[in-house]
């Protein structure tokens, strides 16, 4: 390139940056031009369906935020990255933030890897929105002041569930079989859901721990069949719980079903049939909320099939982060964490709007229940469960659903 | 009745056994032969799945259960003829990153045509339903995947033992070079036996496409257990890996009756033991140039 050929754009492009740093004396987050977020989850392994839901999103939402005007003025360019496990997630976060100069990251899934993500961002002070990693102790003993959970936690998912089946009367006085996934989403589960079901009037027929790897199931199935319990609980992780519908459907199991953790491409999955039972879900497409069809549609359009509640997850996380930013002029992550935390309110895609809870950062919102329907009722490969009505009733506090500050306190880190 | 649960899980076993057994039979096979560890091998499992799933609509599962193993050959015979075919007398470390190389394409590329979330896919309606023999209790669709399996191995044990094809096969595995002293080229041979066991491959990928979940992952997943099931079997032992596989399956069922935790584990503890006592294997033959 000539000399001659650009020296007025060199001179423009002085100025505007030097007014950027005017604007920015102590921090330079990168291009003054692009804003980056680092994007960040599982996308092959057991969690891959879930993460490929989640980065569809995160990119309709991104296009959304741009046509809008972006966040204060600048277009929003997204990263993508396959976290794979925990030592991956961790390196990938530091490069997020020390050579990418990315000014927030959003997503994961496997609660293991959310906590290295969470490390990292409270040394680099970067913000963190975790999209899909339940474990109750993201929100308690391992809490970091930069990490906000979109996701629900394991008691909001249990408590869903749970009240959908006391109504059904599987609880009180009934003898459960829990199958769960053995790694630390499934043990956290299964405390919680072990608590709520004793405290409910059920007690435990038996409790298997499954390794993540397993794909077949007929040794449990049989198991099942031995105990006879009134009601199945399952406590399993992603694809696993597709393994297992099929599976138990094959092998004409009677015991009602329910699971105290759930994805709906898992139901998907499965296909009409084979999906059985009632499970808890964070979001689904089939609410009515005017933002919530709204949202689907766009998803549908653009990708050809509805969007899964990991998909509103890291739609959600990356809206919010542009609203906050843009209400309050800035992209400062301690600044945002103040605006978060001050209960600013969000339309989170449902009927209430929600709010992050300033005590333990998860994000308060409504949870639903949904029923697989009898085989043969489905319309579609997709619109296969009934659901629940809101939960909380809209006349309850949206905290009744989280942990309570005794069973699960948060003491943020200096 | 305790000992009734057992039994059924020792039952159970030798069914689930039954599905790793299409696998690992040509595993084994392509390793003997050609010195290739094919770690691509589950790809061609999951291809199998897929096919059949893309297939089914329009020619049924009956037409897919044809028409899916025999694709899936073509495509191991496209790529025996272009690629492994360079690496039989090669340090086995190029077939094995060859391999590796192929099932990671393989299983990209399945999620970027089907996506990584799981795909529906049912039994068809006249093979549900449940067999109960007193107080154990199966699934019919398990029986006709035990009967298949069956059927293939029959086939594959009469094709090596009592066909000239077969002579071939077993002489090439023990000594090629005196095979090729005798004036026979291996070549065709190699092709034929990719083709076959690739096949197999999808074949078990087709009759497990309805019972397990169908997603890009479901490959790399089935090889580890066939490739324990080889190893511990035995080299070029046809008997031994149709043990092994039997073997694995029933301690897989009762690690899941007693410890279930160690489901998994209980089958590599397995292995471990098997090495340490008969480092070739349960039947490993004494095979001249893997020595």
């Amino acid at each position: 390139m000539s000399m001659t050929e650009f020296p007025r754009s060199t001179r423009r492009a002085l100025l505007t940056g030097g007014a950027a740093l005017l604007a920015m004396p102590s921090i330079s987050y990168g291009q003054a031009d692009v804003l980056k977020i680092g994007h960040l989850t599982p996308r092959t392994g057991f969690l891959g369906p879930l993460g490929e839901f989640a980065v569809q999103a995160a990119a309709l939402a991104a296009e959304q935020i741009n046509a809008a005007g972006g966040i204060n003025g600048r277009k929003v360019e997204v990263l993508f990255e396959d976290s794979v496990n925990p030592q991956t997630a961790s390196s990938k976060a530091e490069r997020y933030t020390q050579r990418d100069k990315v000014t927030c990251i959003v997503g994961e899934i496997n609660s293991a890897s959310a906590l290295a993500i969470g490390q990292v961002v409270q040394r680099e002070k970067v913000l963190f929105i975790n999209t899909g990693a339940n474990s109750d102790a993201l929100r308690g003993s391992d809490c970091r002041r930069y990490m906000f959970h979109t996701e629900a936690q394991n008691t909001m998912m249990v408590k869903a569930a749970g009240r959908a089946i006391l109504d059904q009367g599987l609880v009180r006085g009934k003898r459960y079989y829990a199958l769960t996934a053995d790694y630390a989403f499934g043990h956290d589960l299964l405390r919680v859901a072990n608590k709520y079901l004793s405290e409910n009037g059920g007690s435990i027929g038996g409790s298997d721990l499954v390794p993540t790897e397993l794909t077949d199931f007929s040794p449990f199935l049989l198991k099942l069949r031995q105990a006879r319990p009134d009601v199945v609980i399952c406590n399993l992780a992603g694809a696993q719980i597709t393994n297992f519908l099929k599976q138990y459907s094959e092998f004409g199991l009677r015991f009602p079903v329910a699971g105290f953790g759930f994805d709906t491409a898992l139901a998907w999955g499965a296909g009409p049939g084979n999906f059985l039972g009632t499970w808890p879900v964070v979001w689904h497409h089939l609410l009515e909320a005017p933002s919530a069809k709204a949202f689907t549609a766009a998803f549908r359009a653009k990708y050809n099939r509805p969007p899964e509640n990991q998909g509103w997850s890291d739609y959600t996380a990356m809206k919010v982060i542009a609203q906050s930013m843009n209400e309050i002029k800035s992209i400062d992550p301690t600044k945002v964490v103040e605006h978060l935390e001050s209960g600013a309110k969000f339309d989170v895609f449902k009927s209430r709007e929600g709010y992050f809870r300033a005590a333990d950062h998860q994000l308060m919102m409504e949870m639903f229940a949904i029923t697989a329907l009898p085989a043969g009722q489905a319309r579609n490969a997709y619109d296969i469960f009934t659901t629940s009505a809101a939960m909380p009733a809209a006349s309850e506090n949206l905290e009744t659903m989280a942990a309570s500050k005794e069973e699960n306190a948060c003491t943020f880190p200096a | 009745m305790e000992f009734v649960f057992i039994l059924e899980q020792v039952l159970n076993g030798l069914l689930i056994g039954a599905n790793y057994l299409l696998i690992a039979l040509g595993l084994s096979l392509i390793f003997s032969l050609g010195g290739v560890v094919n770690l691509a091998h589950g790809a061609f499992y999951a291809v199998g799945a897929y096919l059949t799933v893309a297939l089914a609509p329009s020619i049924g599962f009956g037409g897919a259960v044809i028409v899916s193993p025999f694709l899936v050959a073509l495509l191991g015979l496209v790529i025996e003829r272009l690629l492994l075919s360079r690496f039989y007398r090669g340090d086995p470390i190029l077939s094995l990153l060859l391999t590796f190389g192929l099932a990671m394409v393989a299983e990209q590329s399945l999620r970027m045509i089907f996506g990584a979330a799981p795909v529906p896919f049912s039994i068809p309606l006249f093979l549900r339903g449940q067999v109960f023999l007193g107080e154990f209790i199966y699934s019919k669709y398990r029986l006709l995947i035990l009967l298949v399996a069956v059927v293939c191995v029959a086939g594959l044990w009469l094709l090596l033992k009592r066909t000239a094809f077969g002579r071939v096969v077993r002489a090439g595995v023990q000594n090629p070079d005196m095979v090729a002293a005798l004036g026979i080229s291996l070549k065709p041979y190699m092709t034929a036996v990719v083709m076959i066991a690739v096949a197999l491959a999808a074949l078990a990928g087709t009759m497990m496409a309805p019972v397990t979940g169908v997603t890009p992952t479901m490959g790399a997943e089935i090889l580890t257990f066939a490739f324990v099931v080889v190893v511990i079997g035995g080299l070029g032992s046809f008997w031994g890996v149709v043990c092994a596989a039997m073997i694995v399956g029933i301690v897989r069922g009762l690690a899941a009756y007693a410890f279930p935790p160690a489901t998994e584990a209980a089958v590599y503890l397995l292995m471990v033991l098997v090495l340490l006592l008969r480092p070739r294997g349960l039947f490993g033959e004494r095979i001249q140039r893997f020595e």
